[in-house]
């Protein structure tokens, strides 16, 4: 059985996309992703589309639909029809070329029911979306680019060799919960948490998303991250050590969105943060807690792509993203300040949010587990994203100082598309059915008990209020903070710097002495060693005819100049080319 | 850029520079705050762990996770903080846009 594969609609129509008239292209890229919207809701599940490939190892699935991957792929093609819409102004063609190769290679990973499939969109994606951050074209971008696809081929190596250990010891490609540990699945496991951004191979995302465009940076919120997600819940449910990886991004992202002056980047370390979450439920794995991943994997990229398109409409307008260079813009963009903020609240989890409503399921989940400390853990990192995503952010962005920057309001099209993610953003906060509808086990929750409402507006209202108390010591200075990628940013020239040194140092010492000295010498003694050799049996001779000491070194002399020049008289020569002959012939 | 939304704008937007205001918003955070706790007093609020049942548990929690994690920030900070150059790349290369359509 075949069905049309959803991914592969996004791929192949990205080819369209350079050769369309601008309002044809701009309507086709929400469109099309729209459709494809449609088309996974009528997709039936089970494994639809199998390709025989490998013989013994099984066929390979490229489309398998349940409720799992549909929940993915409804959120990918949903947020990618918003990004379009946000992108509507852009002028550019190479970047959502780009981009639809890039959701599409993440549908592709979903869908795959098999880690070949997998693997190969996985790269796919590595690929398209180093070139969505190549397309802003500024030096910082081409670095962060260059730097982006090496970290990720590293990843995507590691997931290859991990595929391919356990192909080899299991004898198949099948792509389902793997049970027990061993060098291969640790292998694959790595690869996934490169893409999940788990420290410390962590600092690509800060490093690149903010170095791409301001439509640029929309997309890549969403996709690779939450593919890793959906890979981690697939594959490795209830591995304890995804519950300690995930409480740590959780409060890392924190730390350094805190530390943080680039509002494009605090919202980079706010996705390594709320990954974090979601990591951190593949990990306890119960039912509850893949529902909750799952829910929050799908509030999340709403909420996130609308802080980034917030942030966007501010980079787009100003041309600024550093909060030491911004404030007072609630003047000017006062609707982007407030779809903003409601993206604010709503990574923040406050009631009547779509983050109340699916981050929470995550934390009971936890407690239901009755794991002690990562439910600590999480409710304090909840209350850590209140502080540096859900104030800092618009505080920093919006309001704080006056520096007298009087921007237009953003284009009416990202405004719309800001006000359409911000609108489910409330929607699934006040009605969350529909999202726990589509969620891949049986859910019975309600967020909405007084007691729930109350502790978590304590939580927040604290947390607020430390913010403001605190506000001296978040005083935002024009640095940048440390991170993992230090070791290879700066490591690398030493790497590069000690290569050099030892290679090239090495080659210049062999050179030396095999060209510089050997050759030499070894010519010399070519050239040389014959006359002294017959010098050496000719002196006995001529001492014995008795030749005086002047008239023996006349004859040398002349036997060696002879030898320079090559020219023996024709007796000598036969002379001694009998004595070789005899030589050969002896020996 | 002065055109006249910037003075449309003034009728609402002066409101948050007035010194009065900011009293105002800082006296409604702390009866937020205080609401906030006083409202658990009716609740038969019992917790999964044993603290977790504690009154006010939650306003602690959320007070001194958020002031440690500043604290601990801001420490931090002195370590790891670098300038903009550090890597040698401080020229951003933004350009804003101003295109309406």
């Amino acid at each position: 059985m075949t069905e049309l594969h959803p991914g592969w609609i996004l791929i192949l129509g990205a080819a369209l996309v350079p050769l369309l008239p601008r309002v044809a292209r701009r309507v086709y890229l929400v469109a099309l992703p729209a459709a494809v919207f449609f088309l996974i809701m009528r997709l039936p599940e089970g494994e639809l589309t199998t390709v025989s490939m490998f013989k013994g190892l099984g066929d390979l699935t490229l489309l398998r639909v349940d409720k799992l991957s549909k929940a993915f792929g409804y959120i990918f093609t949903l947020n990618a029809a918003a990004a379009f819409w946000f992108g509507w102004v852009q002028r550019d063609r190479f970047e959502p070329t780009a981009a639809l190769v890039y959701i599409g290679s993440a549908l592709g990973v979903v869908f795959a029911g098999d880690l070949i499939t997998l693997y190969v969109h996985w790269e796919m994606m590595a690929i398209s979306s180093t070139l969505v951050i190549f397309s802003r074209q500024t030096r910082r971008s081409t670095g962060a680019a260059m730097r982006y696809i090496l970290v990720h081929l590293f990843g995507g190596l590691l997931l290859l060799a991990g595929i391919v250990i356990t192909a080899v010891s299991t004898g198949s490609f099948a792509f389902d919960g793997f049970a027990d540990p061993s060098t291969g699945t640790w292998l694959i496991l790595f690869g996934m948490l490169v893409n999940a951004a788990a420290p410390p191979v962590s600092a690509w995302l800060p490093d690149a998303y903010p170095e791409s465009s301001v439509f640029g940076g929309v997309i890549l919120s969403a996709y690779t991250t939450k593919t890793a997600v959906y890979t981690l819940l697939r594959g490795f449910p209830e591995w304890e050590i995804l519950v300690w990886a995930g409480c740590l991004m959780s409060v890392y992202g924190i730390i350094y969105a805190l530390l943080e002056n680039d509002m494009r980047r605090i919202l980079a370390y706010s996705i390594i943060n709320q990954v974090g979450f979601m990591v951190c439920a593949a990990g306890i794995g119960t039912p509850e807690a893949i529902n909750g991943a799952v829910a929050h994997a799908f509030c999340h990229i709403i909420y996130k792509s609308l802080l980034w398109m917030a942030a966007g409409a501010v980079l787009y307008r100003v041309g600024k993203s550093k909060c030491t260079e911004l404030g007072g813009l609630y003047k000017t963009m006062p609707w982007t300040m407030v779809l903003g903020t409601i993206g604010a609240l709503a990574i923040s989890s406050v009631p009547l949010t779509s983050g109340f409503t699916s981050k929470t399921i995550i934390i009971h989940a936890a407690e239901h587990e009755h794991l002690l400390w990562p439910w600590l853990i999480l409710e304090a990192a909840s209350a850590g994203v209140f502080l540096h995503a859900g104030i800092k952010f618009p505080y920093f962005v919006f309001f704080n100082v006056d520096r007298g920057l009087r921007p237009k309001e953003a284009p009416v099209s990202m405004l719309g598309a800001m006000g359409f993610l911000a609108f489910l953003c409330i929607f699934f906060g006040i009605y969350p059915a529909p999202l726990y509808a589509i969620l891949p086990h049986e859910i019975q929750y309600n967020a909405y008990t007084i007691s729930h409402v109350v502790t978590q507006m304590q939580l927040l209202m604290f947390s607020a209020l430390v913010f403001f108390l605190f506000l001296k010591l978040l005083k935002r200075t024009p640095t940048i903070s440390l991170d993992f990628d230090w070791f290879y940013r700066k490591g690398a020239p030493v790497f590069y710097g000690a290569m050099d040194y030892a290679g090239n140092g090495l080659n210049r010492a062999v050179h030396a002495l095999v060209v510089g000295r050997w050759a030499r010498e070894t010519g010399h003694f070519f050239r040389a060693g014959p006359s002294r050799l017959l010098v050496a049996g000719l002196g006995p001779w001529w001492r014995l005819q008795g030749y005086g000491p002047e008239e023996i070194e006349d004859r040398t002399k002349e036997l060696y100049e002879r030898a320079r020049k090559g020219a023996f008289p024709i007796g000598i020569t036969a002379c001694l080319a009998v004595v070789l002959l005899a030589i050969l012939f002896f020996f | 850029m002065k055109d006249e939304r910037e003075e449309d704008g003034k009728v609402w937007t002066e409101w948050f520079d007035r010194p009065e205001s900011r009293r105002k918003m800082w006296r409604t955070l702390w009866a937020t705050c205080a609401l906030t706790v006083a409202a658990e007093m009716f609740l038969a609020r019992k917790g999964h762990f044993v603290f977790d049942g504690w009154f006010g548990f939650y306003a602690i929690l959320g007070f001194v996770a958020c002031a440690g994690m500043i604290l601990g920030t801001k420490g931090l900070g002195e370590l790891l903080k670098r300038g903009e150059d550090y890597y040698g790349e401080a020229a951003p290369g933004e350009k804003g846009g101003d295109d309406d359509d």
